[in-house]
């Protein structure tokens, strides 16, 4: 809402500067944008052209000598319109300009001293000014008195203090409401408004009917108003609402725009002469067409839509029919001043176009103001546009009108804000905003008008009363609640920290990712969730696998040179099932390239991601309770370097090395499922008792096939040892020119002990020898070096 | 007398043959010249029996003397090779100290988990509970039990990521105070605070369509603005130094009746005023205010018994002053020189 200051103080009086005003508005929660004098433009003079003549040296400047005031300036200019006795705005040596600063200069051989001013260059927009402001100098009236302020000559000595103002402040969008606004800051009575005027003729009721056939209006005025005059606005108006940001256009039209600014009641004109006897207000059918003003066929469905004839003339508060619209012709007019359905009109506004009026259907309407436009409306429009006002207003309403009276107590007001607000001041707060206030003891009865649409309960009048004590009165203090332990995920904040102290750096990847990347690493493919409307291709559905997003992570950090990777990421993977949205927590790591020990550099593989999901996994008390099993491999997996994570018979994760397929690069990844991990219970840790008796170790090599796997074997000694044998660790592991080019050596380093006694050699060596028996026969293995 | 002389004799030739000797083998040779078979001091004691009887006392006096006094000096020998041994040995060990050790792997912890590490410490310390909510929810959990009816102006602000006509990717955090409000039966007293991803239509410079929230919700009797305002403080000065100072502005949310925008200290020029704070000396960070009647009221909850006060953040930014990082984009592009300077730990 772009705020003219002068337009304000036709209706209030400001103590303090534009400036000023903007910074206390802030501190009451109306934030601005900017504020700025209309024409932020210096060192402006009325001058006149006393001398004109063609530059020497060129086919369009002129040189000429001009009087202002207390020098005569020699000024080259280039404008068409110059010419000899004109008065004009000097912008004199030193002079800022929006695009400019001006200095003395030579232009082609010639001195200059100063410029001559068109409109735009003085920072007025081009949308506002006629053509010929646009191609040439702005030439004064002959009024205009040599020495003085241009600006203030012009009428544009105004300031604009640009608002953003919250979406329930529908009633600052017009000066009353801002007349009240800053009238309670500074305890300054809103003047009143002229609305007087004469009626004549017949009653309108008699010859015009409205019919409102739907819901979504619940207040509908029409006024008509005969042998208009069209012409150009007085200044008084083109400058407000210039300085509110609208186009002058004709009187007419302007006064429409004039009385929304002032009251912040959308009106529509008609041109009388092209309605029937009648309006109806009603809903579109669906596909129904109009032409609105833009001249733009529209297609409509349910929006609200005045008509005639049972034909759509307008779209209700966003835009009028073509044609039924004021033209250069217009005689009579119909004022149409109403209150349609907010949410119905942001629909429509949505689909077709954001108006000044529809913004202000859409924030709400105080239905006192419709009344008081169309009053106002008729005053302006029988002074600047000679119009002749028509007896009698056709009237639908059931908007309650009536102030909205509410109840509190002083000490609610103050428990709530934690501030000890005096019983005067409060009061004095609710008399600054024109509430009436009846005190009762500790009670307050408050009479909220209409006009503020925003208050409702008792918590809205004690944020008024915040607002203008001033929130930074609030001394800060922690609540007084009971002592209780708080609570959070701790597990969730460790597994985290054990990725990290693996070597890992963390990642924070978009959970939106291409529709492309979704299947990636999924077996049995999830059903997707996907944005309705995305805003790229890029981020269009939420992932389900966090690997598409740390491979993605692995692609821009390799082009950038970085080849030793080492992430994680832990977050939701979501999908669909049965119609319902899902999300899992997850797990993803991936490893590439290699890393340094001492002065030993060693390439990651498969058992550097193993180590790290062992790691974790045993971290998190999982120790001994899961196994990694070839099946169910997604196709973006090696299929010989990678394997399922199988806990208590539930496929949890996978792990294992890129496919070259995918990506040639040698990458591995693993990727869990938190959620279904944490499903499974973890016992806390009880210490077991120690043996105090000696333990024997015993070393042995098997020469087996290659197929064969490790854990098979592990598992079959397990089996073999019994209760003596404590632990079994692979030593060591080996292929080459020493054996067979099928086979391979495993190493195993066996740890017999007992808790109640030393065990003998020989005892130990019997179950040995058994172990050694049964893996030789089990698996056609040999003891090697034996 | 003569044998006296015999003695000094032994221990000077002892001493003389020492002198010389480099290894514990040359130590063996000479020990076994004096005491061994045929040593010199051996062959003494052999004489034993020629010696007259009343001298043999004497002469065994001599004997434990000088076999004495050998050993002593053999021992000494010994240790004293010993020694220049093992300073012979340590001397070969030495090594360049300032070559490059053995380490782990490093990892690092994102700086936006350390924030909301950082501020779930402080809160639980306090008594928060920390929740988490679906990433994904209902219309009706994120706006219209928050007091957004259908067609609300304020639900324009949100640019929200719809998924059907119900669900939607949350854009901000304050449905887990429904979820959580609904859920306590009792309908006692609550306090929690809610980490999380939120997603909104908003890609820029300054905006990323996904980014951190941390929602705050305080439910209990007599709950006001000035206990908000305190708790503020606390998270500010926790996260942006001792000496920030918290300031409310009044504004409008419709979850919250009174709200306020929340400005800290701006945490460049510390308040003096400069380009980040557009010379006002203030950062606004946050929306804050009394939770709205409605909002209590359609989860459950007697507004005339209970009051409460809710917070909701972005905290990204917060990231970005508190470790400098300079464009948001930073956060969520995973560069490995950006993840590994967070490799240690923060300053307490």
């Amino acid at each position: 809402m772009k705020l003219s200051t002068k337009f304000l103080k036709d209706y209030v009086d400001v103590p303090v500067d534009y400036q000023e005003l903007a910074d206390r508005m802030t501190s009451i929660g109306n934030e601005y944008d900017s504020a700025s004098p209309l024409i932020p433009a210096t060192d402006l003079v009325i001058g006149e052209v006393l001398e004109c003549k063609p530059h020497p040296d060129s086919d369009h400047l002129h040189v000429t000598l001009v009087d202002i005031g207390t020098e005569k300036l020699q000024i080259v200019c280039g404008a068409p319109n110059v010419k000899e006795g004109i008065k004009v705005i000097v912008a004199k040596p030193g002079a800022v300009l929006p695009e400019v600063t001006i200095k003395k200069s030579v232009i082609r051989g010639v001195e200059s001293n100063g410029m001559l001013c068109a409109l735009f260059e003085l920072g007025l927009d081009k949308k506002y000014l006629h053509e010929e402001d646009i191609n040439g100098i702005c030439i004064l009236g002959k009024d205009a008195k040599v020495g003085d302020d241009p600006i203030k000559y012009l009428g544009l000595d105004d300031e604009v203090i640009d608002f953003e103002l919250t979406s329930n402040r529908g009633d600052l969008l017009s000066i009353l409401g801002m007349a009240y606004e800053v009238g309670a800051i500074y305890g300054n009575p809103v003047k009143e408004m002229d609305t007087t005027f004469k009626e004549e003729g017949e009653d309108i009721n008699k010859s015009f009917k409205v019919k409102v056939n739907t819901k979504d209006c619940t207040l509908f005025l029409a006024k008509s108003v005969k042998d208009v005059v069209i012409k150009e606005s007085p200044n008084f108006i083109k400058e407000r609402l210039i300085a509110s940001g609208i186009r002058p256009i004709n009187n007419v039209v302007d006064i429409s725009n004039y009385v929304m600014l002032e009251t912040g009641q959308p009106l529509h004109f008609y041109d009388a002469d092209t309605l029937g006897g009648e309006l109806e207000v009603r809903n579109a059918k669906e596909g129904e067409k109009l032409t609105t003003l833009d001249k733009n066929e529209r297609v409509l469905s349910d929006d609200i839509v005045i008509s005639s004839h049972g034909k759509a003339i307008g779209l209700a508060g966003v835009m009028g029919g073509l044609d039924t619209e004021i033209t250069n012709n217009t005689k009579n007019i119909i004022i149409e001043s109403a209150i349609f359905n907010n949410v119905k009109i942001r629909m429509t506004s949505k689909k077709i176009l954001r108006s000044e009026a529809s913004n202000r259907f859409e924030k709400g309407i105080d239905p006192n103001r419709t009344y008081l436009a169309i009053e106002r409306c008729c005053n302006l429009l029988e002074k600047y546009a000679d119009a002749k006002i028509q007896t009698g207003l056709v009237i639908f309403d059931q908007e309650n009108k009536d102030d909205k009276e509410i109840e509190i107590t002083f000490d609610k007001i103050n428990k709530v804000l934690g501030l000890e607000v005096p019983h005067e001041e409060v009061i004095k707060i609710f008399k600054n905003l024109q509430f009436e206030v009846k005190e009762n003891k500790d009670t307050l009865k408050v009479k909220v008008p209409s006009r503020r649409i925003d208050i409702s309960i008792k918590e809205d009048l004690i944020e008024e009363v915040g607002r203008f004590y001033g929130l930074e009165n609030i001394v800060g203090k922690l609540p007084t609640v009971p002592l209780k332990p708080g609570k959070f995920n701790k597990t969730l904040r460790e597994i985290k920290h054990k990725m990290a102290n693996l070597g890992l750096n963390e990642c924070l990847s978009y959970a939106l990712i291409r529709e492309s990347e979704f299947p990636y690493f999924q077996t049995d493919v999830k059903e997707m969730v996907k944005v309705l409307d995305p805003m790229t291709e890029d981020h269009a559905v939420m992932r389900y696998s966090l690997l598409s997003s740390l491979m993605n992570i692995y692609t821009y950090n390799k082009s950038r040179g970085i080849n030793d990777i080492h992430i994680f990421e832990m977050g939701n993977g979501f999908y669909k099932e049965n119609n319902e949205y899902k999300e899992e927590m997850k797990l993803a790591a991936l490893l590439s390239g290699e890393y340094k020990l001492g002065f030993e550099t060693i390439k990651f593989n498969f058992y550097d991601i193993k180590g790290i999901l062992e790691d974790l996994l045993d971290f998190l008390g999982f120790k001994d309770r899961y196994t990694l099993e070839v099946t169910d491999l997604p196709k973006e997996l090696h299929p010989y370097q990678s394997a399922s994570i199988i806990l208590n018979g539930k496929n949890i994760g996978i792990i294992g090395k890129i496919n070259p397929a995918f990506n040639k690069d040698d990458i591995y990844v693993m990727e869990i499922s938190v959620s279904k991990l944490l499903e499974n219970r973890v016992k806390g840790i009880t210490v077991s008792e120690i043996s105090k008796y000696p333990t024997i170790l015993k070393d042995v090599a098997f020469i087996l096939d290659k197929d064969i796997v490790a854990s098979n074997v592990l598992k079959e000694i397990k089996r073999l040892g019994g209760k003596l044998l404590k632990d079994i660790q692979i030593f060591d592991y080996y292929v080459g020119d020493k054996i067979d080019s099928n086979k391979k050596s495993l190493a195993f380093k066996l740890t017999f002990n007992d808790m109640n006694r030393t065990l003998t050699d020989d005892e130990v060596m019997e179950i040995f020898d058994k172990i050694i028996k049964g893996i030789e026969s089990k698996f056609k293995a040999q003891v090697r070096d034996k | 007398m003569e044998e006296y002389m015999e003695r000094e004799d032994i221990i000077k030739k002892l001493e003389s043959d020492l002198e010389s000797i480099k290894t514990k083998n040359d130590l063996q040779t000479i020990k076994a010249s004096y005491l061994g078979k045929n040593g010199i001091v051996t062959n003494l004691s052999l004489k034993m029996k020629e010696i007259p009887n009343e001298e043999k006392k004497e002469y065994g006096k001599f004997l434990n003397l000088i076999k004495e006094e050998v050993t002593t000096k053999l021992n000494d020998k010994e240790q004293e090779l010993d020694k220049m041994l093992l300073d012979m040995k340590l001397n070969n060990e030495k090594i360049d100290i300032t070559l490059p050790s053995r380490r782990s792997l490093k990892g690092s912890i994102h700086p936006m988990t350390r924030i909301v590490e950082e501020l779930e410490d402080l809160f639980v310390s306090m008594g928060y509970d920390v929740i988490s909510g679906p990433e994904i929810d209902t219309d009706m959990n994120s706006f219209t039990k928050l007091n957004l009816p259908e067609g609300h102006p304020a639900r324009d602000a949100q640019d929200t990521f719809y998924l059907d006509k119900d669900y939607l990717l949350r854009p901000h955090t304050s449905p887990a105070q429904v979820r959580t409000m609904e859920a306590n039966k009792d309908k006692t007293p609550l306090r929690i605070v809610c980490p999380g991803k939120v997603y909104r239509r908003d890609d820029d410079a300054t905006h990323s369509h996904q980014f951190m929230q941390f929602e705050g919700l305080v439910i209990g009797e007599d709950i006001s603005l000035a206990d908000l305002k305190g708790t503020l403080e606390l998270f500010a000065k926790k996260l942006l130094g001792e000496k920030t100072n918290v300031r409310f502005r009044p504004s409008y949310f419709p979850f919250t009746e009174p709200s306020c925008e929340v400005d800290v200290t701006c945490f460049k020029c510390g308040g003096k005023g400069c380009s980040l704070c557009k010379q006002t000396g203030w950062i606004e960070v946050l929306g804050a205010g009394v939770v709205h009647p409605n909002v209590l009221r359609m989860s459950g909850y007697d507004p005339e018994k209970y009051t409460g006060f809710a917070f909701g953040p972005g905290i990204d930014r917060f990231a970005m002053f508190k470790y400098g990082i300079t464009d948001i984009r930073q956060i969520y592009t995973n560069d490995i020189r950006f993840l590994e300077q967070f490799d240690r730990k923060d300053v307490d």
